[in-house]
């Protein structure tokens, strides 16, 4: 492993029982990026993310996370990582401002706690009680308590589910700023928009396997397949894929110049990362 | 690989320091919380107030009442309060995210212990003080069989309230399990009267319990003046109990409401 990925995972399994929800799965996370696990509820997202965090022991496989192996949950790990769970209670009875000023505590270096409080926007509302914080302040109180130990690496499990879209903006705003100071950030979502909004590479995950890896937007043209939609004259939309976009406009408009007719809404487009995302996750793939 | 993970690992907190933290922090939650504050300090203090009511210028009975409700304080505080605020914390999540941090399991133990511990440290004194003061009673003359006793009462009865919370399966159901144990044990344990007059079978099960021989031994401390070596059987079966109580605490501990 070399110094610059910050996460590395190869043929990873966990298994319970004989129920086997991790199926050998491998990615690498370099170091400041922002890298998207995409995938439905249940795909195995958040087992891989706990086995990185140390919260579960794997099945099979090599992890490394910044190098360390997160099996025993080791405090040289614990002290360079944040993480946001999915969801995780706070003690009720502390204001945002001493909720924070502890977590800082807990770590070697920690950020200046008024400076992360402004940077995770919760200068208004610092010193409510947290059981008073509306779900969208939590949401910055949970991205605050992960960031105040100045991790290198930060782990955010479907960060926005639930969320109204103003709420939505104002977190993917915080991740971009993680990303500003030069965090690595491995996100789970199962919101398309998001991974396309933030990361810098997806990896779309299901039934414990990835199904394709790469940059938001090559994903799409990874399949090299694109779409070709127009209009008849009677108004009916056609819809037409093909590898070679070049001769089947060739021939679609020659055959209408022939009789005389217009394509109304001719258009070409790429497969979106949506489309790769349905033909890869629904249940019966459409057929190529 | 590790090489490089060494050679960027800061030094680490003490552990010193993160237990001491986290313990001032339970403190500070404790005084916000008012239902907890409630149970852990006025209850026993409106139970001594109303059986010393009712027992007024009867020696003999405050001589029984007096060790028993400091007895039944231990037990709130410790087994009850953390069999409650364990299940909480877990099925809530915060102990989770406290597992994702760099402090240490048994820093994070000791300090919801230390919270524990001062309780009932604040609890034995209040009632021992209002025993003498208010009650009339002796102070008590075996001040070291005391300490040793409320000591041994307070890891035992901690780390069964620990164990208890694993058994339990959500928050809403904690005050039911909690009770199930706690009112049937004080009652036969002798908190209100003295556990000789029970019935042989009831007598039977409290022998058995570790309840009843906590009573004894704060009773030798504080109102019989019988030593730590005249209650040696009561200290070896509490201190079976704690034995007991600890494999289980550490054995099923889980820090996830979701068990793997």
């Amino acid at each position: 492993m070399t110094a610059d990925v910050a996460i590395e995972v190869r043929d990873l399994r966990k298994a319970y029982g004989p129920h086997e929800v991790v199926r050998g799965i491998s990615f690498a996370v370099r170091r400041g990026e922002v890298f998207g696990l995409l995938g439905p509820n249940g795909a195995g997202k958040t087992t891989t993310v706990e086995i990185l965090e140390g919260f579960r022991p794997r099945s099979g496989g090599d992890v490394a996370v910044l190098g360390i192996d997160p099996g025993g949950r080791p405090p040289a790990l614990r002290e360079r990582i944040g993480i946001v769970l999915q969801s995780a209670g706070l003690y009720r009875h502390l204001t945002a401002r001493e909720a924070i000023r502890h977590w800082a505590g807990l770590y070697p270096a920690p950020r200046d706690v008024e400076e992360t409080i402004a940077l995770s926007g919760l200068g208004a509302v610092a010193d409510k009680r947290t059981q008073s914080l509306s779900g969208g302040q939590q949401r910055r109180l949970d991205f605050a308590l992960a960031l105040v130990g100045d991790p290198d690496l930060i782990f955010l499990d479907e960060p926005t589910t639930g969320f109204d879209p103003a709420a939505r903006r104002q977190a993917w705003e915080t991740i971009r700023s993680l990303q500003a100071l030069g965090k690595t950030v491995l996100l789970t979502t199962h919101y398309l928009d998001e991974a396309q909004e933030l990361a810098d590479r997806v990896a779309i995950i299901k039934d414990g396997t990835i199904l394709a890896e790469g940059p938001p937007g090559d994903l799409g043209s990874a399949t090299r397949r694109y779409r070709v939609s127009w209009r008849d004259t009677d108004g009916t939309p056609h819809e037409r894929e093909t590898e070679d976009p070049t001769r089947l406009l060739h021939e679609l408009t020659g055959e209408a110049l022939a009789r005389g007719e217009r394509l109304h809404e001719l258009s070409v487009a790429q497969p979106s990362l949506e489309d790769v995302y349905l033909e890869l996750t629904s249940p019966e793939p459409a057929p190529a | 690989m590790s090489e490089h993970a060494l050679r960027a690992a800061p030094s680490h907190v003490p552990w010193a320091r993160l237990a001491w933290r986290q313990y001032r922090l339970e403190r500070r939650m404790f005084w916000r919380n008012p239902s907890a504050a409630f149970f852990n300090f006025l209850l026993p203090l409106l139970f001594l107030a109303l059986f010393g009511a009712i027992f007024a210028g009867e020696d003999a009975n405050l001589q029984v009442i007096v060790p028993g409700i400091a007895g039944m304080a231990v037990m709130s505080t410790t087994f009850s309060a953390l069999a409650m605020n364990i299940t909480y914390l877990r099925e809530s999540g915060v102990l989770k995210r406290m597992h994702g941090t760099p402090l240490p399991t048994s820093a994070y133990l000791a300090g919801i212990a230390g919270n524990a511990v001062t309780n009932t440290a604040i609890q034995v004194t209040l009632i021992t003080v209002a025993g003498s003061t208010v009650f009339g009673l002796d102070w008590p003359t075996e001040w070291g069989e005391l300490v040793v006793f409320v000591a041994l009462g307070v890891v035992c009865f901690a780390s069964l309230g620990v164990a208890l919370s694993h058994a339990i399966p959500n928050f809403d159901s904690a005050p039911a399990y909690v009770n199930a144990v706690f009112l049937p044990v004080i009652f036969i344990s002798g908190v209100f009267y003295d556990a000789d007059n029970a019935p042989e079978f009831l007598r039977a099960i409290a022998e058995a319990l570790p309840l009843k021989h906590l009573i004894d031994g704060l009773s030798g401390a504080m109102v019989t003046g019988t030593g730590l070596a005249d209650n040696a059987a009561a200290l070896g079966v509490l201190g079976l109990w704690t034995v007991l109580g600890v494999a289980l605490a550490i054995r099923g501990f889980s820090w996830d409401s979701r068990r793997d």
